[in-house]
């Protein structure tokens, strides 16, 4: 079975619910992955739903930051190499919408539910990419915490998001090389080049250090997405795992992280200390209430609307309609970063 | 005798739950629901599969081996992949000796 089947009795209180939970629990459990047709709780079938939306949304709004910088990227090297990552991050998204309509909800709702501003994408693209240096940040840093994330979730239980994330991760191995590249490049330049590469990293370590969501203590869904191995690390694991490879790298560049974090090691544990971060600063930024939430939704549904005359012309040309061509006012790129 | 020229399944098998599904063959058959039954004889007998998938041959559109080189890279797109850049040399340079 490919396609999402309607499975019964999955919700609590139905009967034979219990037997079948256990039933499925026991498999998940043995690490046995689940696909498309088998029988799944409705609430499992709804989280992943819920994670899988909200990362295509993410891919999606990640890429607009960078897409307005391509015109300004430093070298032709650099441009050809953003592009090329600009491509990769939007093809993640098609492949992630698919991933979830395996699960029941259609492509076209996902779409729409992210540009009338009712789902939600990570907290990191709610922020501004201001200076070249923003992009190399989120090209390093960013792509590196968010390849933490994905290669524990490639382990997870179900098998459509399962595989679309291991291709999506040989993609981002590539991201990530590039942004450590950019990094070099600008700690190791003049003087003006490492201040504002410094300032850039000052200004994205708040928004870095929530990307992985709230702490073990205020996650309300943790205990049950692991048990469904849905996630197989906690928020925090998934924080050390990154700072424990990358904070050593950061100080190797010669980059600090600002003082109010007091971000220091613990030799017995090998444990990162910090100062906790505002958690419902972090609620509120995701539901919408970032520096450029709004102007990203903003350039999200302008890119849809300029999209359209594809989508029309793609659909006259399959049923032999004459195909439209684009007007000069939908032809307009909207660029904000 | 029966005409038995019905029509082509292309076949596709699923090793393990979680695995993707890989084309292994075709089979004849008057309908997809006994193609899966001849595609479960010819092609599930050993190989471990725990999923099989049959496809209407004529559902199928394929490029022409002729235009293969609508794959090939006009340019150098190296640019597009991790190894295509030099960043381990240059992070040893600078000290870091760990993996990037």
């Amino acid at each position: 079975m490919v396609q999402f089947t309607p499975q019964p009795h999955d919700k609590p209180d139905d009967p034979g619910y219990e037997e079948r939970l256990v039933a499925f629990e026991a498999r998940v459990a043995r690490g046995d992955k689940v696909e498309p047709g088998d029988w799944m709780p409705l609430d499992y079938r709804k989280q992943l739903i819920r994670l899988i939306q909200v990362h295509a949304n993410s891919e999606i709004c990640g890429a607009l930051p960078e897409g307005a910088w391509i015109p300004h990227a430093p070298s032709l090297q650099r441009k050809l190499a953003l592009v090329a990552k600009v491509q990769d991050e939007v093809g993640h998204a098609q492949l992630l919408y698919r991933a979830a309509e395996t699960l029941g909800k259609p492509r076209e709702e996902l779409i729409q539910e992210l540009i009338d501003g009712k789902a939600k994408f990570s907290n990191v693209f709610h922020y501004p990419a201001e200076t070249w240096a923003d992009v190399c940040v989120i090209a390093w840093l960013i792509d590196a915490a968010a390849i933490v994330n994905q290669t524990m979730m490639a382990e997870g239980s179900y098998g459509p998001y399962s595989r679309a994330l291991k291709r999506i991760c040989y993609e981002e191995a590539f991201h990530l090389t590039h942004g450590y590249d950019m990094c070099i490049t600008l700690a190791t330049g003049t003087k003006m080049q490492r201040d504002m590469l410094q300032d850039a990293v000052s200004r994205w370590w708040k928004p870095i250090m929530m990307f992985h969501g709230p702490s073990d203590k205020e996650s309300k869904h943790t205990v049950q997405l692991m048990r469904w191995r849905i996630k197989l690390k906690t928020n925090d694991e998934q924080r050390q795992i990154f700072l424990k490879k990358y904070v050593p790298k950061m100080f190797n560049l010669g980059l600090k992280v600002p003082e109010e974090w007091d971000l220091r090691l613990d030799e017995e544990t090998g444990k990162w200390l910090y100062n906790e971060p505002d958690w419902a600063e972090f609620i509120s930024v995701v539901r919408g209430n970032g520096p450029v939430s709004e102007q990203r939704l903003r350039t999200r549904r302008l890119a849809h609307e300029h999209g359209l005359w594809v989508r029309e012309a793609l659909e006259a040309a399959a049923g032999g309609r004459p195909v439209p061509m684009p007007t000069a006012q939908r032809n307009r790129v909207a660029v904000e970063n | 005798m029966s005409d038995t020229q019905w029509t082509v399944y292309e076949v596709f098998h699923q090793q393990a739950r979680g695995e993707p599904h890989v084309h292994v063959g075709s089979v004849h058959a008057p309908d997809a629901e006994s193609g899966l039954i001849l595609a479960k004889e010819q092609f599930g007998r050993r190989q471990a599969c725990v999923n099989m998938w049959v496809v209407r041959a004529d559902a199928i559109t394929a490029s022409a081996y002729a235009d293969a080189d609508i794959f090939q890279h006009g340019t150098d797109k190296s640019y597009r992949e991790a190894f295509g850049y030099e960043t381990t040399r240059r992070a040893r340079e600078i000290g870091d000796s760990q993996e990037i």
